[in-house]
């Protein structure tokens, strides 16, 4: 079934990347579950490990079969995960006001976390079809919309809407990437503004514009979301040039950092290894990100093409939302850092990228 | 290699993925430049910062409205209680901080010993509460050591006080803790643990314009926790305040009158339905709720055998007895049973199937038409015209009186009543109606229950002829800068289902009651005034039953409950009246007494100035 030939064109590169940034979440999340707290958090971290170690098997199984089988059978993957979104919907644990959850005995999962995955696999197999060069015009975004609006509406019910929008986000991305027709780029942007105008103006309450408001600028509400920016904004900054050290940072220690072992843990890092460590994060996001980006490029299909930028933009994106967002550029949105910030179904949903990522890769001279 | 085939060529993907490229890269840079800015330029600044820990989230409670009377006195307003709370963080040492702390104040040590042990494991950063209510001695004294006593800190919070000690306490209600159920609720979805919320009263039903907004700041404190500055702060929003229709020196009034008794009055004005007085009896004193109740005052409250905790004027329910003949004559009158001019002649007692039914007066009212019939309250009068209409028509009229539903009144356990009927018996005891049954329902007794509310409501509307309003306590509703939230307007909830003339002919009876020569309420005639009204007797249990047990009925709780219902001036009615004693025995003599009183403090004596000026505003939010 594997034949020799994948092992020597097998992406060690792309492998070594997942490693050091695998290595990067877990020390930090140690820092962050063990110096905070007054009783420290050992079990997440054990936990974390654990889905590690899932995420590796998942990941591995991801590279045994060809990629190309995913394009056949998309719609098969697709109505799963909108099944398993419906379950959700009906039977679904709810935490906190929302039902993510599906619960197997000691393992929950968070489908909306999975449905990423499907949507992207979908649209590079319509896209991979139907991509010519000249763009897309409105006819041919029709399915496509559909195909994203269906699991996005059911992620925002939950309601999510931090997944909720970066499944818009990626299926924008995979959209742009694949070109839209001028005009018709023109005219989606003209009526998003022609439609957006009167809502603001006309059909949105006071409390509503001013909800909206503070979620693009946190620092109106200096009680709430404000108070974690500026104590996450503290956490970065007082890191300066070498950091704290490790498992000396005081605003993780001190539990002033929210969420700090899952959205905020960013802060956490930059708080003990200072300007640094973040820059070493960040340029390690770079790396993989180009190198996927490579992966794409070097794929001479155009479904695993998609489907590489597809995942990419997936991955770059929540890089890209979570550092902003804690550095205050961004508004606070529920969008965990890939590979580092504490959780089960983001970290399997990452490492079964990686494996289409590495399959895409050690299949690009195999043609049949 | 290259012989598979593209439906585009590798070349216009590459361009598409520099463009991708680019994307990336300018992200990569907007992060590391924004890195740079708060780590290397600003890094100093923040490192200090965390050094200190020094940014705090301290919450501004918002004050809880204020509760007037219809004429602008102040009923309920906030008292400042200064609290005492401790920074673990920054008292250390604690133990000599305490001690410190004790012998300054003259504070029990070994309290506070245990009050900081059991917060020792809370959030470590944050102040925790050591003592409520110091006391401005304690508070001077406090203050003046500050600086001995660092990590220290005297909140003000505001405690709830009810101005007149026991004034309409089962109106106004009282507040407490909110408790993890209602911590739950949508309602209650901007609270905190250990907010205080609403729990009786006006104060529960009105809580949503009685509590206000939290505020917060987002200070920075030195070293020792103190405040150096304030960075942002977001007011608090002082709750609404709330006008009643209480006429509060009628509400005194009527409690006056009903000390020492158990039951209930209650005055409205019928033009309306606005509530003018609502007093039940025996009451507590709301401000022992606010400090904490002792568990002796506690036991004494909960054990008392008339019930003080209960809301007597809305949830207790009683036979109505003869007050319920008023209904019973509108019926008659109304479906032509009987006319005006029929009499009936009562010899004291009426024979129905095998049993003797007596009237009141045991050597009867002789011949009775429908006017001396509601005047003397002949029992043998009203069994025959009950019997007549049968039970379903009596409980029609009974049901379109507002009886049997709830009132409405902005008070919560409201009861609802009893109308009985044929279908409601045999639901309730699988018993069929027994036709001697209408006869004790016709006057009031046997399954029927009413809340004395009800009863005033259904007097006032007999009094402005035939209009049922909903009663209601809410006069207005001002925000603390006076804009007018609500403004009460009437709202019928409505008509009685007769003709002018059949009112007409009610009102004579009940005016006969009181002004007539014969009438049963003689006794709440006033100088001035003219007062119409009925009396009622309502037995607690059957008079056989009194005759077989051995004491009779001298056994208080044997006794029966008193009732007296009025409106005056008669002519054009202000006042709409429902008072029961229980265990008062005579309506006549222990109810009506207590209605002429009100009916003459509200119109005949002098109102005085009021207190404080309508539309004042409480205290802004600080």
């Amino acid at each position: 079934m594997v034949d020799r030939r994948y092992l020597t064109y097998f992406d060690w590169g792309l492998l070594a990347l997942t490693f050091l940034l695998a290595s990067i979440g877990l020390m930090t999340l140690y820092s962050a579950v063990m110096a905070g707290a007054p009783t420290p958090q050992k079990a997440l971290f054990t936990k974390q490990l654990i889905w590690y170690g899932i995420g590796l098997v998942a990941m591995l199984v991801c590279i045994l079969f060809n990629y190309k089988l995913m394009e056949r059978y998309a719609w098969l993957i697709y109505g799963g995960g909108i099944g398993l979104l419906l379950w959700v919907m009906f039977f679904g644990k709810t935490i906190g006001g929302s039902s993510r959850w599906i619960v197997f005995g000691p393992i929950s999962l968070q489908p909306s976390e999975l449905a990423k995955i499907t949507v992207i696999i979908i649209l590079a197999r319509y896209y991979g079809k139907y991509v010519s060069g000249r763009g897309f015009t409105l006819k041919g975004l029709q399915v496509p919309v559909i195909m994203t609006l269906v699991p996005f509406l059911l992620i925002v019910r939950q309601p999510d809407l931090g997944t909720a929008g970066l499944i818009g986000l990626i299926a924008a991305s995979m959209t742009l990437f694949v070109k839209i027709e001028k005009r018709t780029l023109l005219f989606i942007m003209g009526s998003g503004v022609a439609m957006a105008l009167p809502m603001w103006f006309f059909f949105l309450k006071e409390y509503q514009r001013q909800r909206i408001l503070t979620f693009i600028n946190p620092d109106r509400d200096p009680l709430g979301a404000g108070y974690h920016i500026i104590q996450s904004k503290i956490a970065i900054g007082s890191g300066f040039l070498t950091g704290k050290g490790f498992l000396e940072g005081t605003q993780n220690a001190l539990s002033f950092l929210p969420e700090q072992h899952t959205d905020f843990i960013f802060s956490v890092l930059a708080e003990e290894w200072g300007f640094l460590g973040a820059i070493i994060l960040i340029f390690a996001f770079l790396v993989f990100i180009f190198w996927a980006l490579n992966i794409a490029y070097s794929c001479r299909d155009p479904f695993g093409t998609i489907l590489a930028v597809g995942i990419t933009a997936m991955i770059a994106w929540q890089a890209v939302i979570n550092m902003g967002m804690v550095m205050g550029l961004m508004p606070v949105v529920g969008v965990p850092l890939p590979f580092i910030s504490y959780g089960g179904s983001s970290l399997l949903t990452t490492m079964i990228s990686v494996g289409i990522l590495l399959n895409i890769s050690m299949r690009r001279f195999m043609i049949e | 290699m290259s012989k598979y085939l593209k439906t585009v060529d590798s070349e216009w993907f590459r361009q598409r993925l520099t463009l991708v490229m680019v994307c990336v890269v300018a992200a990569a840079v907007i992060l590391i430049l924004r890195l740079i800015f708060l780590q290397i330029i600003k890094g100093q600044e923040y490192r200090r910062m965390s050094l200190n820990n020094s940014i705090r989230l301290q919450s501004i409670d918002a004050p809880r409205g204020l509760i007037f009377d219809r004429n602008g006195n102040l009923l309920v307003d906030n008292r400042p209680s200064f609290d005492l709370y401790i920074s673990m963080k920054d008292a250390r040492p604690v133990e000599d901080t305490i001690g410190r702390l004790a012998t300054h104040a003259s504070l029990d040590m070994t309290e506070l010993t245990g009050r900081v042990d059991g917060v020792r494991g809370a959030a470590y950063h944050r102040p925790q509460l050591l003592k409520r209510d110091i006391g401005r001695n304690a508070l001077a004294v406090v203050a003046a050591h500050r600086y001995d006593l660092p990590g220290i800190d005297i909140q003000i919070q505001r405690l709830r006080n009810y101005i007149h000690s026991g004034l309409a306490a089962h109106l106004l209600g009282y507040i407490g803790e909110i408790n993890t159920k209602e911590l739950q609720r949508e309602a209650y979805a901007d609270c905190r643990a250990g907010d205080l919320i609403g729990k009786f009263g006006v104060e529960r039903t009105l809580e949503d314009y009685l509590r206000g907004e939290r505020g917060g700041r987002q200070v920075e404190v030195n070293a020792n926790g103190q405040v150096v500055r304030v960075l942002r702060t977001v007011p608090a929003r002082s709750g609404h305040n709330v006008f009643l229709t209480i006429d509060s020196r009628l509400q005194q009034r009527a409690e006056e009158l009903m000390k020492d008794k158990a039951g209930a009055a209650i005055a409205l004005d019928p033009t309306s339905g606005e509530i003018l007085a609502l007093a039940s009896a025996p009451a507590f004193d709301q401000n022992d709720f606010i400090s904490g109740l002792s568990r002796d005052k506690w036991n004494a409250l909960v054990n008392n055998p008339h019930r003080p905790l209960e809301n007597k004027a809305i949830q207790g329910e009683y036979p109505p007895a003869s007050t319920y003949k008023i209904i019973t004559a509108m019926a008659g009158l109304q479906e032509g049973v009987i006319t005006p001019d029929e009499t009936i002649f009562c010899p004291g007692h009426y024979r129905f199937g095998k049993r003797n039914y007596r009237c009141w007066r045991r050597g009867g009212h002789g011949k009775v038409d429908l006017i001396k019939a509601i005047a003397e309250s002949c029992d043998v009068y009203f069994y025959q015209v009950g019997q007549r209409l049968g039970i379903d028509r009596l409980a029609w009229y009974a049901k379109a009186a507002g009886l049997g539903t709830a009132t409405g009144i902005e008070l919560g356990h409201e009861g609802k009543g009893i109308v009985p009927n044929a279908t409601w018996k045999k639901k309730r005891t699988g018993i069929a109606w027994q036709p001697g049954e209408t006869l004790s329902v016709a006057i009031g007794q046997g399954f029927n229950l009413v809340t004395p509310l009800q009863m005033a409501v259904f007097t006032a509307a007999v009094a402005n002829g035939g209009v049922r309003f909903r009663p209601t306590l809410v006069k207005r509703v001002v925000s603390w800068d006076g804009n007018e939230i609500l403004s009460n307007t009437p709202r019928v909830a409505g008509r009685l289902p007769v003709s002018p003339e059949t009112l007409t002919l009610v009102q004579k009876g009940m005016w006969e009651v009181v002004q007539g020569d014969r009438g049963t309420a003689r006794i709440a005639r006033l100088k001035d005034t003219q007062i119409s009204g009925k009396t009622g007797t309502a037995q607690v249990v059957s008079r056989e039953k009194i005759e077989e047990s051995e004491d009779g009925a001298s056994v208080h709780k044997y006794k029966d409950h008193a009732w007296f219902v009025a409106y005056a001036p008669s002519d054009a009615p202000r006042l709409a009246i429902a008072v029961i004693v229980e265990h008062g025995e005579h309506g006549s003599s222990a109810a009506a007494p207590v209605a002429r009183e009100l009916i003459k403090t509200y119109l005949e004596a002098p109102a005085d100035p009021p207190v404080m000026a309508v539309g004042a505003g409480g205290p802004r939010n600080g």
